[in-house]
């Protein structure tokens, strides 16, 4: 049966990694749907009409699974992680509850004003509740991403020996996390990357499907306009995601170590883009080594100093064993592991995956880009492989990201002051946390199928004609609404 | 116990409040979707059921924040107090989760294909998760107030049936019954024809099945823990509910959809000042029952908190009362526009 740690990990790792397949579409798509819609309102031509309800009708399909996947998320802690949540929930606490009065409020009130709002409200404000739902979503990654960044880097708390727990002692030093700061700008900017892969793929495949058309330039247009949004973001992307490799050399060091392998502490150590064999430090065999690459990565000179797994190992026990003594004996439980390495192979190819599926996307979104210039249309067979990949890989990508920053973080959950181990509910039997998890798996798979059939059922049936939304205003009280579920 | 400890244990009474007031109205009328939804023939039920659908279709969501709002809180404000309640209705809470991932996926997706199957596959969602939702929630916050086993660790030390109790269950069935009544009551101040008077006829007799199941609940409760204050709000949960009724009859369709607002916020306040000053007791002799002082935040965080609560919830209840104003015209089956051409 397994412990209930383990249950309740696989259970973390499945629904969180689930959720996260539709929240950086969310955030991503509702921002380009806002701005075909105000495009709309500005220059009142029928292509951005007929895209924004297009892309509209997509996005909602894969909201609704965002939305209620996230519920779970926010009762999770208590349910699997009562113990977590009593040691740091004075401090975890505060972001999640800022997230929901912030930004899910804004969110959802303003999303269900923009699906019914087609006819009812006037255009100007309706294409701004798009802008407001966007923009909860955005406020909704900053205060997750907050919370996140206390476990990876935990800052503004205090112990409080009376009460034995973690205590808030800075709410600005936990917002302004010098993790989250860097963080944050990557995974919304991945997100962006995402929407905009999404609307490049869907319209790439339209636009090649009826190329001799009258709707091909408006797919053109959305393929450009998705394109670009890809392409910038991933930019960004780049950006933050060095920044972000330097802040973890200092202080998750072992995350970096773990994500190249790298036993040895070395100075100008290399960065190999693929090995052969295990990477438990014995005989890997790295394919194309960059020399110094690594080094760079992690301290921003070729020749810096990374140290290597095996060092590290001895320093986080020392770290571990100072908190224990500093807090004491309760504490000294809370920090005390086996073993300070995170499973080695995953950190190193999540890591790679992620790399390489981003690399990917803004490669795809350059030839996009490319190919549609002077009215052009994609023309070779393999242009659709494209369409589908561009969509997928920048998620795959996010997905690794997470999964390499939360393995990479293991054996702790908050980093040097709580391991994993210790913070499961000791209330909750393993045969309970094993039925909710197949509860979860099974009812998340079926909703994937049908979410996934819907999606391209609509993707298939294209952008509707055109319908000046002008006819039916002032319609008399019996008139049928625009909009009605 | 000090004022912000104080003021939260409020707070997240009316966050409980405000959740069981508005999401009370849309687990009623996604309930009632068979019955109040059944028309002369089918397509007459497929547009009554649409027609029931679209009055709560740009709200249910907003609603549902309320809830993720009192979880929120109350880990911010009362870690020790969602430590233990979550992980004590495990099984339970399970269920609601399930219930509202499937009526959510169904006020969604319903629409979205014009097939049969399809619609009835997702309405058994919407109903199921409709009344298995407000059952449960009315199971857990009655067990809250009830209390549980508890140990000297804060740790819930009973199982599934230990839940599963006599109160704890009619507890369960009067929050579905007030949200049945509460959603005929919505139902009939905004729609038109024949499902509004449907619906009156309805929430007359739902709405006497409700006070006569909360009537016993709050009594009972009241005898075993209550308080003067408690006595208090039952008194006015039983006026509002007799006054909606009343309301209801002579068609005063706004008052009377106040008036089961009022009991429900007046019974949740009955279960919080029967609960103060405890927020979780335990029915243990060596247990340690949770305490509005000794399950709180610290006073930092509670003070940022307020901060945050005083700034923000005005500007939320103000695009809130935005929208219901925006919808606020009733809607009948002429209204219904033809379904998607999408099968």
């Amino acid at each position: 049966m397994g412990s209930s740690l383990d249950v309740a990990r696989w259970q973390f790792a499945i629904t969180t990694v689930y959720h996260f397949l539709f929240v950086p579409v969310t955030i991503g798509m509702s921002g380009v749907v806002a701005y075909f819609h105000t495009q709309w309102v500005r220059t009142h031509r029928p292509e951005y009409y007929r895209l924004t309800k297009f892309f509209g009708k997509l996005f909602l399909i894969n909201f609704a699974l965002g939305l209620v996947t996230g519920i779970v998320q926010e009762f999770q802690f208590g349910m699997n992680w009562s113990d977590y949540s009593r040691f740091v929930g004075d401090i975890f606490g505060a972001p999640l509850a800022f997230e929901a009065l912030l930004a899910f409020f804004l969110e959802s009130t303003f999303l269900g004003v923009w699906i019914f709002g087609w006819g009812r409200i006037p255009e100007k404000l309706h294409a701004s509740t798009m802008w407001l739902t966007h923009v909860g979503t955005v406020l909704s990654a900053y205060f997750i991403l907050a919370a996140n960044s206390f476990m990876q880097h935990p800052v503004g708390y205090t112990f409080n020996p009376t009460t034995g727990r973690a205590e808030m002692s800075d709410f600005v030093a936990v917002l302004t996390n010098k993790v989250q700061l860097v963080t944050f700008p990557h995974v919304v900017l991945s997100a962006y990357m995402v929407g905009g892969a999404v609307i490049m793929g869907v319209a790439l495949w339209l636009l090649r499907r009826d190329r001799d058309t009258d709707d091909a330039p408006m797919y053109r247009k959305a393929v450009r306009v998705g394109a670009v949004v890809s392409l910038v973001a991933s930019l960004g992307v780049i950006v933050s995601g060095d920044v972000q490799g330097k802040i973890m050399t200092e202080v998750q060091p072992m995350k970096m170590a773990a994500a190249e392998a790298l036993y040895d502490t070395t100075s100008n150590a290399p960065f190999s883009v693929l090995s052969i064999g295990p990477l438990d430090g014995s005989s890997a065999t790295r394919i194309i080594e960059v020399p110094g690459l690594l080094s760079f990565l992690g301290t921003g000179s070729f020749d810096g100093t990374v140290e290597g797994i095996n060092d590290l190992k001895v320093s986080e026990r020392a770290m571990a064993e100072k908190v224990g003594q500093q807090y004491g004996p309760d504490v000294a439980k809370l920090v005390a592991a086996d073993d300070y390495t995170p499973i080695i192979p995953v950190a190193y190819w999540t890591f790679r995956l992620m790399m390489g599926a981003g690399f990917l996307t803004m490669l795809f979104a350059a030839m996009a880009l490319w190919a549609t210039r002077k009215n052009g249309v994609p023309q070779a067979r393999w242009w659709t492989w494209i369409a589908v990949l561009t969509p997928l890989l920048p998620i795959v990508a996010n997905s690794f990201g997470w999964i390499f920053t939360e393995m990479g973080r293991q054996p702790w959950l908050v980093y040097g002051l709580m391991t994993t181990a210790t913070g499961v509910s000791p209330s909750v039997s393993v045969g309970e946390v094993w039925v909710s998890m197949v509860v979860y798996t099974l009812l998340y798979a079926a909703l994937a199928v049908v979410e996934v059939k819907l999606f391209l059922t609509y993707v298939r049936r294209g952008a509707e004609p055109f319908e000046d939304p002008a006819d039916h205003a002032d319609s008399a009280e019996d008139a049928p609404l625009q909009f009605a579920y | 116990m000090d004022t912000l400890q104080l003021l939260w244990f409020g707070l997240i009474g009316l966050l409980w409040a405000g959740y069981l007031v508005l999401e009370g109205f849309d687990f009623g009328v996604g309930a009632l979707l068979p019955s109040l939804g059944a028309g002369q023939d089918a397509e007459d039920t497929e547009k009554r059921r649409r027609v029931m659908l679209t009055t709560i279709g740009p709200h249910w969501d907003g609603n549902e924040v309320w809830l993720l709002t009192a979880g929120g809180a109350t880990f911010a404000a009362f870690p020790e107090w969602y430590a233990t309640m979550f992980s004590a209705f495990y099984l339970p809470l399970l269920l609601v989760l399930v219930a509202l991932i499937v009526r959510n996926m169904g006020f969604e997706y319903r629409g979205k294909r014009d097939d049969a199957t399809w619609r009835k596959r997702w309405d058994l969602a919407i109903i199921g998760g409709s009344v298995v939702a407000p059952f449960l929630v009315g199971v857990a916050l009655t067990n809250v107030v009830r209390g549980v086993p508890i140990n000297g660790d804060m740790e819930y030390v009973g199982n599934l049936f230990t839940l599963l109790n006599p109160l704890s269950l009619l507890g369960g069935l009067t929050v579905l019954a007030l949200s049945l009544t509460h959603g005929a009551f919505f139902l009939a101040l905004k729609t038109s024809g024949s499902i509004r008077e449907d619906a009156r006829r309805m929430g007359t007799v739902l709405g006497l099945v409700t006070a006569g199941l909360a009537v016993v609940t709050l009594l009972w409760l009241n005898l075993s823990t209550g308080s003067v204050w408690s006595w208090v709000t039952t008194v006015v949960a039983a006026v509002s509910l007799l006054a909606a009724i009343y309301a209801n009859t002579l068609a005063r369709e706004g008052w009377a959809f106040i008036g089961t607002a009022v009991t429900a916020a007046a019974a949740v306040a009955t279960y919080f000042l029967a609960l103060y000053p405890d927020v979780m007791p335990t029915t243990l002799a060596g247990g340690q029952s949770l305490t509005i002082e000794n399950a709180s935040s610290s006073p930092l965080t509670l003070k940022i908190m307020t901060g945050a609560a005083l700034v923000f919830t005005p500007i939320v209840l103000i695009y809130t009362a935005y929208t219901y104003y925006t919808f606020r015209k009733r809607i009948g089956t002429q209204h219904i526009p033809a379904p998607v051409a999408v099968k």
